[in-house]
């Protein structure tokens, strides 16, 4: 079929609204000068800034850090509230496990700080990468229950019927059948939880600042706002684009939630 | 001892009864087929004995031994499933190895064992390859190998011919009349397709609506239904209402209303007066434009309804004088030539007494 010149154009437009902007800031992350405005000339100087930056390296490895434990902790836990959810096939079940997604990211926040509060827990590392596992969970839950329900229900069927107890058909159907669906699970979380700012604003305390709150700090004040930040814009950039593409790689399927 | 008992068996789903009070039994070597409508129960009653199902009352035994409490993995039953349910993620050959290594087969016997049954269906060369490369054929023999592999007791097979074309559907049943004469396994199979059920089977029980209709070598089935329900179900076949008006004697006569009076078989506990079914075959009926009169058998007039060309034969639809609708065929013998007759022929029809037979009731 042929695409009339119109829709190219429009597409164009939309391609470049969605891209331009991430190209000028990895563009400008070669800058050699301290202001957005024009190419002057390349260097890495902002790589090597950053790099000496301890605020800034402290803010990646926090990030870093809760965005492991969360992937690991919320794949874990979605995997079985899908799994759950496909199973049992409970009405409430769902509803609690995906509220979360639909609540405003606001309202999270000041509800988490409100309840930490009440606790007494002090705010912090902690707290940030409780909240994270609280709203990825569902997501993960979702990918996972999609990719249980595209399953040929008798694969399971078959493996009990030739001789597998429940748990040995878990491990060697089901499991296999959807990793595929785990792994975007988790990669999900993952980015979830690097790129969060709303939850993270407020469930942070002293000294707990993530990447996103320290870039959006400066940011803010135009003083320390130079080109160190689009350099760490665009590590993260390249961070979220090798794990899709290693995704890509090992698991084709698995970027195709749901389906084969 | 039957190898396998089913005694009393009833399945009920909320309200609804899927089994109802099934009793039957299956003789070692056998090919068994359940045959019936969707939602007659057969499905149903093949899950029973793989064990996914539990019946709410009665018992299934199988070599003498009550099944209830025994999960699915510890039954000697394995399935061949109409999905085939391969497993995607592992080759033709890890597919027939899992029930090997589920029975605890030694590591090093299983490759031999794999190669022998691939071998028996004729896959030698697909060892290697996953599910989504093969053809329906050839998933089919995968999923008979899979299920056959550690020699099971019993092999169910659920429609396993249902997702195939036409032609390889015959070829497919040739090759499972040989397959279990060869291996000697007995099969419980399950169909819906009536020719399928009469060209592999030993013996069928057509179910309807959760009961036995009748249970009896495929010949039997077809020549003697017991009932309405199995002689509808079964191949086309004359459903003509008649009253007994004499009984005595080797044949018994029927009157079919508006139309005359015939000679049928015998039915036990016939009385004059009752009424029933007189069940004729398509096949069994004379047509021609005037037919010799003989002792045995009863004429009627008629003139073509309907044609239909089937190729290999013709379906004529007969008017009888009284409206009653009759359908008979003849063989396409004569070369290129389409039908005999033409809509609104004068024919006649006749057919031996004991061509048909009587349903009381």
């Amino acid at each position: 079929m042929k695409v009339s010149r119109w829709v190219w154009g429009a597409a164009s437009l939309v391609y470049a609204f969605l891209y331009l902007p991430l190209a000028i800031v990895v563009v400008f992350s070669f800058n050699d000068s301290a202001l957005n405005a024009e190419w002057v000339g390349f260097t890495l100087d902002w790589y090597k800034q950053l790099f000496h930056d301890d605020v800034m390296i402290e803010a990646a490895s926090h990030t870093l850090a809760i965005g492991f434990v969360t992937c690991v902790v919320s794949t874990v836990l979605g995997t079985l509230a899908g799994y759950a959810m496909y199973k049992y096939r409970l009405r409430l079940l769902p509803v609690l496990v995906l509220t979360p997604i639909a609540i405003p990211e606001i309202l999270t926040g000041v509800s988490l700080l409100i309840f930490f509060v009440m606790l007494n827990m002090t705010l912090g590392l902690v707290s940030i990468t409780l909240s994270h596992i609280a709203f990825c969970i569902g997501f993960v839950a979702i990918v996972v229950r999609s990719r249980l329900q595209g399953m040929d229900e008798s694969l399971v069927e078959a493996a009990r019927d030739l001789g597998a107890s429940p748990i040995t058909a878990f491990r060697r159907i089901t499991l296999p059948l959807i990793m595929p669906g785990i792994i975007a699970g988790a990669l999900m979380a993952f980015t979830l939880s690097i790129d969060d700012f709303v939850i993270s604003f407020f469930t942070a305390g002293v000294g707990s600042n993530t990447l996103p709150l320290e870039i959006y700090s400066r940011v803010k004040v135009p003083v320390k706002l130079n080109p160190e930040v689009n350099a760490i814009s665009s590590l993260l950039m390249l961070l979220t684009l090798s794990l899709i593409l290693i995704v890509s790689k090992v698991a084709p399927s698995a970027l195709r939630a749901g389906g084969d | 001892m039957a190898l396998l008992e089913i005694r009393d068996v009833v399945k009920t789903f909320g309200d609804f009864t899927a089994v109802n009070h099934v009793s039957l039994s299956v003789e070692a070597g056998e090919f068994f087929t359940l045959l019936g409508p969707s939602g007659c129960g057969k499905t149903t009653l093949l899950r029973m004995l793989a064990g996914f199902e539990q019946p709410n009352s009665g018992q299934i035994l199988l070599d003498g031994k009550d099944m209830s409490q025994v999960p699915p993995e510890k039954r000697p039953v394995h399935t061949v499933f109409q999905s085939y349910a391969l497993f995607p993620h592992m080759t033709v050959a890890q597919n027939i190895a899992f029930p090997l290594q589920m029975a605890g087969v030694a590591k090093a016997d299983i490759p031999a064992r794999v190669a022998e049954v691939l071998e028996d269906v004729r896959l030698q060369q697909f060892a290697k390859r996953f599910p989504h490369e093969l053809s329906g054929g050839q998933r089919q023999r995968v999923a008979i190998a899979r299920a056959l592999v550690n020699r099971p007791r019993l092999l169910l097979l659920d429609e396993p011919l249902s997702a195939l074309d036409a032609k390889l559907r015959e070829e497919m049943q040739l090759e499972l009349i040989n397959l279990q004469k060869e291996v000697g396994i007995t099969f419980v199979y399950v169909t819906h397709d009536q020719g399928e059920a009469l060209a592999l089977s030993h013996r069928i029980a057509v179910m309807n609506k959760g009961e036995v209709a009748q249970l009896d070598a495929p010949e039997t089935i077809y020549s003697y239904p017991k009932n309405r329900f199995v002689a509808d179900f079964i191949g086309q076949c004359n459903l003509l209402d008649a009253k007994v008006v004499e009984v005595g004697g080797e044949r018994m006569k029927v009157e079919i209303p508006g139309v005359g009076v015939c000679e049928t078989l015998p039915v036990d506990g016939a009385q004059v007066g009752q009424s029933g079914t007189l069940t004729l075959r398509p096949e069994k009926i004379r047509l021609a434009a005037s037919v010799a009169h003989d002792a045995d058998e009863v004429h009627f007039t008629g003139k073509v309804h309907d044609c239909l060309y089937l190729g290999d034969v013709t379906i004529y639809i007969v008017e009888l004088d009284n409206g009653t609708l009759v359908e008979t065929m003849l063989p396409n013998s004569a070369p290129g030539r389409a039908r005999f007759f033409d809509d609104n022929d004068a024919v006649e029809l006749a057919w031996r007494y004991d061509a048909g037979h009587f349903l009381l009731g």
